[in-house]
């Protein structure tokens, strides 16, 4: 059989990470964890795209000063965002001299930056990187859906774009190491509800940690968090109940950050949070501090993206989703 | 699980709107919107309006509320639980275009607010005029023949 997960010679730490989000998010079950955040939905800044641009600078300069480099010691810059032609990374890192390639995968952008950055670094192609993601309600809701003082109600199954960048730097230094990647199929299972993104992502996340467990020696108990990137509520029950079925269990040690980042019962965000800047700044504020301390030793975490174009919904097509999967460990006293 | 049993799953085990709940919220909040034309109609008519103009003058004012509301951002909070309530009356078409002028602004006056005020409603003003001409032809005809 075709192996595909990548094993990591040469194990990526990630040296530090460091998030700003906006004020729903600091309102949040983990406010206090975020290094960052802005009352103020536009960070100063004249529109939303704009103020998405800024996120990810912050984001990116907080990481880079936390880490002790310099910026021109960075190799390279991994970056995406929802925005049409990543547009949020490119401003926001124009004034960085060092190269950058753009990355979209939807949700699943920040596992995306993770897996490229540790296979160039286990390469020996490069020596440290810094990969940032971002999404932003405002401008992705004008982007995909309804402008945002238009009147309408929302399904219970539909999620929150998470307002937030979140920012990691790669480099031999640290205490939380990348071991292994699986890059994810696109999957399709027909699913084209814009309100039931985690129906529609679910499918690439039960396939990607099936092609994980039966390839690798490692079972869902190894593991002290399963963490998907935002399948939220109706994809969280999804994934559990369908992998059951397989005969994998995962419902004692699987999150979703999604759901961890906002309350649903007290905030109005029906399945849970969303967006390509959810599971970068829960991972960053919340999971890689706990996997630093040795709190948690070892975590598999899933990158959800529905790669949904309104474009394609409104010609009749479908909803593709894609789950890239990275296996992280507290690598102390290594 | 193909496709079609997948959707299937998927729709069978989603939670479903709370439909009486939004029928109801709809009900009372659309039918204030309603009474409160009604209102404006009858104080219009006091003032010495004759009814045509009072009755357009009701629009205008619904219009000009809903507006005002948009811009202010309150109207999509009510509209979150009123539902149809907000949307079927005309206070839903002046929602609609205001909500999509105020986002557009960011890109200019012309291939923004121009290009994109009409982005949600243009269907219906795209269809009821089409219809409307269809109407007034098949009209027409009707009162030709039929005197």
């Amino acid at each position: 059989m075709k192996k595909s997960i990548l094993k990591f010679k040469r194990k990526p730490k990630i040296c530090a990470s460091y998030s700003v989000v906006g004020h729903m998010e600091a309102d949040g079950p983990l406010g206090k964890q975020f290094d960052e955040y802005c009352l103020d939905d536009k960070f100063g800044k004249e529109s939303w795209e704009k103020a998405e641009s800024e996120m990810q600078r912050r984001a990116l300069c907080g990481a880079i000063k936390k880490s002790g480099l310099i910026d021109t010691e960075l190799d390279v810059l991994l970056a995406g965002d929802l925005l049409n032609q990543c547009i949020g990374s490119n401003y926001a890192l124009s004034n960085f001299d060092t190269g950058f390639l753009g990355l979209y995968g939807a949700c699943s952008t920040c596992s995306e930056g993770l897996l490229i950055g540790a296979s160039l670094f286990s390469g020996g192609i490069i020596d440290t990187c810094a990969t940032v993601t971002s999404s932003h309600y405002c401008a992705s809701e004008r982007q995909f859906r309804f402008p945002l003082e238009y009147g309408g109600q929302r399904t219970p199954t539909a999620q929150w774009t998470t307002t937030g960048a979140g920012a990691f730097i790669l480099s031999d230094n640290g205490d939380v190491e990348i071991c292994e990647g699986l890059v994810g199929k696109v999957i399709d299972k027909g699913i084209s509800d814009i309100n039931n993104m985690g129906a529609a992502m679910a499918p690439a996340a039960i396939n990607t940690l099936k092609r994980y467990f039966l390839e690798s020696e490692h079972s869902p108990e190894d593991f002290d968090l399963i963490i998907t990137g935002d399948l939220g509520y109706e994809g969280s029950e999804i994934l559990k109940e369908l992998l059951l079925d397989e005969g994998i269990d995962i419902r004692k040690n699987h999150v979703d950050c999604g759901l961890m980042i906002f309350d649903r019962d007290r905030q109005d965000v029906h399945a849970g949070g969303s967006g390509c800047g959810c599971s970068a700044v829960v991972m960053s504020a919340s999971i890689i501090p706990n996997l630093a301390s040795g709190v948690l030793k070892n975590v598999l975490f899933l990158g959800t993206g529905a790669l949904m174009s309104p474009m394609s919904l409104s010609q009749g097509g479908t909803i593709p989703s894609v789950a890239h999967l990275l296996h992280i460990s507290h690598a102390g006293g290594k | 699980m193909n496709e079609k049993e997948y959707s299937k799953y998927v729709e069978g085990r989603a939670k479903k709107s709370p439909i009486l709940k939004n029928c109801a919220f709809a009900f009372l909040i659309g039918g204030t919107i309603c009474t409160l034309g009604q209102g404006f109609f009858h104080l219009y008519t006091f003032l010495g309006m004759d009814e045509l103009d009072a009755r357009t003058l009701v629009s205008v004012t619904l219009i000009f509320i809903t507006t005002l509301l948009t811009g202010f951002g309150v109207f999509d909070n009510i509209a979150r639980f009123a539902g149809a309530g907000t949307l079927v009356p005309i206070t839903g078409f002046a929602n609609a275009v205001a909500s999509e002028a105020i986002d557009s602004k960011s890109e200019g006056f012309i291939p923004g607010v121009g290009a994109k005020i009409f982005t949600i409603a243009g269907p219906v003003i795209l269809y009821g005029t089409f219809f409307g001409a269809i109407y007034g032809v098949i009209y027409y005809f009707i009162t030709l023949i039929w005197g």
